[in-house]
């Protein structure tokens, strides 16, 4: 049965227009349908926002800065004080809005550190290979083969207990992680022939990094920053509880655990007040990063609508 | 041949890790604090005391002859003396580390007997109220700081229930009444092992709760990988074979699908444990265990400059020592990860 090709013709009018629908585009919409993913989020801008607003969302900005109220030492969760109060009096409720400040500071400021220092190096190690790569690998095996937590403690210890210091230990330990990740997706990325024509035609390396490598490694950087904000929090909040990071009278969550474990069985409201913050916080980056990984994986972004 | 290659590889790579290591340890605690011999003296130290420390530890020659003079000191065993306790710094660690090698080793135990089952039931019984509550349970026991878990288990168990102990490793009567020959110095292998049995059910009292809270994260962990690997397995189609010839579904998860799915499960078990070395500080702090995890803790808290830096090096060493184990293990179990 043939058809005349006539029969077949469509005029270039009544083509429908789709638009180019990019990678991020799609991994958004398979995100936006993930109820974890979605609870996650709104955790994590409960704390944020918390934070940042701290001064205006409770009634004792100072106490939260840290000014005692020894008179109300020790009281229970009550009306006025929904948290209650810790060893000093202040209300436990701004402790927390202010320890978040800290805490989630660390978080972010450490995952960006290592980010900035550890993905270019990757990259670099990765599409040059040679000499460099080997430079580089070393250096990042000799800084992952200390346990994470000591090499912050040791570095700590060394510099002084505060709160930069505290996010330099932590970087340092952390970078490598992103090195070795970029430099591995910088080795496949390499091979591509699109790269390879781009140098023929002369484009310089610095562009083509910039502009053809880095694009590409994003999605999996992203995937591991997402939850390493939660770990980089969880251990901000150990060295603070060993008692190097921030010192009182700063509020933060794991210096609030730490003086507050001593009276935990009696009034937990306070250790347990912060314990639970970094518990949700940390368990909010872990979702997310789980559902931003389901997301960019095509195989398990489950079918979506190509949106319209 | 490519095993011992491999293996060879590995070790060259150890060693050099080895070196580095200890000379950034020196470069912490010679080189980065702005008074060297103040922080190896301690706190409060006076005029004497620094000179006297300036010259012990030969501040004012060339770093390469202090590096040496250092390494010598290592090798030769001698770490430093303590600023607490007064002691040098190897008697110490030497007392310390059993109490967190058992308590590492108990969570390790625990997360092994909990966490893979839990996986391999999880994975096969993908979707269904067993899953979806297995893998609740796992991502939060990689969420929940262990400080936290270590407080509530010690306000559930001891306060209100009575029934474990809030820490320490021994309870006072015990350890008077029914004391522990020390054969490896831990407590639950050395009262086994001399038929102390008043000691061993003591003892085990006694590490229960920080075992468990230490095992959380591995527990999740575990969880997770086994769940993973075992879904991918089970599709395969030696399974299938295996399910039409009648073997009992039983014998398919945990004979045929676990053998397959182990390897990467003890990878990350394998990480989970370097893991639980630091992990172990936060909870001996918590339940008053006397492992290195507390004497380090004590360190920061008393300023206590050498015991910090030596014990680092120290961790790390041991650190390095079992991933190379750990790594030339799996070359062992699967020749496939030396191809890389």
């Amino acid at each position: 049965m043939t058809t005349a090709i006539s029969d077949l013709e469509v005029s270039i009018d009544e083509i429908p227009e789709r638009k180019r629908i990019s990678e991020y585009r799609l991994m958004w919409n398979a995100f936006r349908r993930d109820p974890l993913a979605l609870l996650s989020i709104f955790i994590l801008f409960v704390f944020i926002l918390g934070a940042i607003f701290a001064p205006f969302l409770t009634p004792y900005p100072e106490q939260g800065l840290g000014d005692p109220n020894i008179l109300e030492k020790f009281s229970p969760p009550s009306l006025q004080h929904p948290l209650g109060t810790d060893y000093l009096g202040r209300d436990v409720t701004a402790r927390i809005l202010y320890g978040g400040r800290s805490s989630l500071a660390i978080g972010f400021l450490v995952v960006f550190v290592a980010v900035i220092i550890g993905v270019p190096l990757g990259a670099i190690s990765g599409f040059y290979g040679g000499w460099i790569d080997n430079l580089i690998m070393r250096i990042t095996d000799i800084f992952l083969a200390f346990p994470p937590l000591l090499l912050a403690i040791a570095l700590a210890a060394a510099l002084g207990s505060n709160f930069i210091n505290t996010m330099i230990a932590i970087s340092f330990t952390w970078w490598p992680w992103y090195a070795r990740l970029v430099r591995s997706q910088t080795l496949s990325l390499r091979e591509r022939s699109f790269i390879e024509a781009a140098r023929s035609i002369g484009v310089p390396d610095w562009k083509i990094i910039t502009t053809h490598v880095l694009p590409n490694v994003m999605t999996p950087v992203m995937v591991q920053a997402t939850m390493d904000l939660g770990s980089a929090i969880l251990i901000g909040a150990a060295v603070s509880f060993i008692g190097l990071g921030v010192q009182p009278p700063t509020a933060d969550w794991g210096t609030m655990i730490s003086v507050g474990r001593i009276y935990f069985l009696e009034r937990p409201w306070y250790a347990g007040s912060a314990g639970i913050a970094i518990f949700l916080v940390v368990l909010a980056f872990n979702l997310l990063g789980d559902a931003v990984r389901d997301a960019a994986d095509p195989r398990t972004r489950r079918a979506v609508d190509i949106g319209r | 041949m490519q095993r011992l290659d491999y293996i060879a590889k590995r070790l060259v790579m150890a060693i050099f890790v080895l070196i580095s290591v200890s000379i950034v340890t020196f470069i912490i605690a010679r080189v980065v604090p702005s008074n060297p011999a103040a922080a190896w003296v301690g706190p409060h130290p006076t005029k004497e005391q620094i000179e006297k420390a300036t010259i012990e530890l030969g501040l004012d020659q060339p770093l390469y002859t202090q590096y040496l003079r250092y390494m010598e000191g290592i090798v030769r065993g001698d770490l430093g003396t303590s600023v607490t306790t007064r002691q040098p710094i190897l008697t110490d660690i030497k007392t310390f580390l059993p109490a967190t090698l058992e308590l590492v080793l108990a969570g390790m135990l625990i997360a092994i007997v909990i966490g893979i089952p839990l996986g391999v039931l999880s994975g096969a019984n993908k979707g269904s109220l067993l899953d979806h509550l297995t893998r609740l349970v796992s991502i939060a026991g990689v969420s929940m700081p262990a400080f936290l878990l270590g407080l509530l288990l010690q306000m559930f168990f001891f306060r209100q229930l009575g029934l474990l102990p809030l820490g320490a490793r021994l309870s006072t009567e015990v350890s008077l009444a029914n004391p522990i020959e020390t054969v490896t110095g831990m407590y639950i292998i050395d009262s086994a092992l001399t038929g102390n049995w008043v000691a061993f059910q003591d003892a085990s009292k006694h590490i229960l709760l920080p075992a468990l809270a230490l095992a959380t994260y591995p527990i999740g962990l575990a969880i997770r990988m086994t769940r993973s690997t075992m879904i991918e397995v089970l599709n395969e189609k030696y399974i299938q074979a295996a399910r039409i010839s009648g073997i009992k579904e039983r014998t398919i998860l945990f004979v045929l699908a676990l053998k397959n799915a182990i390897v990467p499960t003890l990878n990350a078990l394998g990480l989970a444990f370097v893991y639980s070395l630091t992990g172990a500080i936060l909870i001996e702090v918590i339940f008053s265990w006397p492992g290195l995890g507390n004497y380090v803790t004590n360190a920061v808290l008393s300023v206590d400059f050498p015991v910090i830096v030596s014990v680092t090096l120290i961790m790390t060493v041991f650190y390095i020592l079992i991933n190379l184990f750990l790594d030339i293990l799996q070359a062992m179990i699967d020749p496939r990860v030396t191809l890389q």
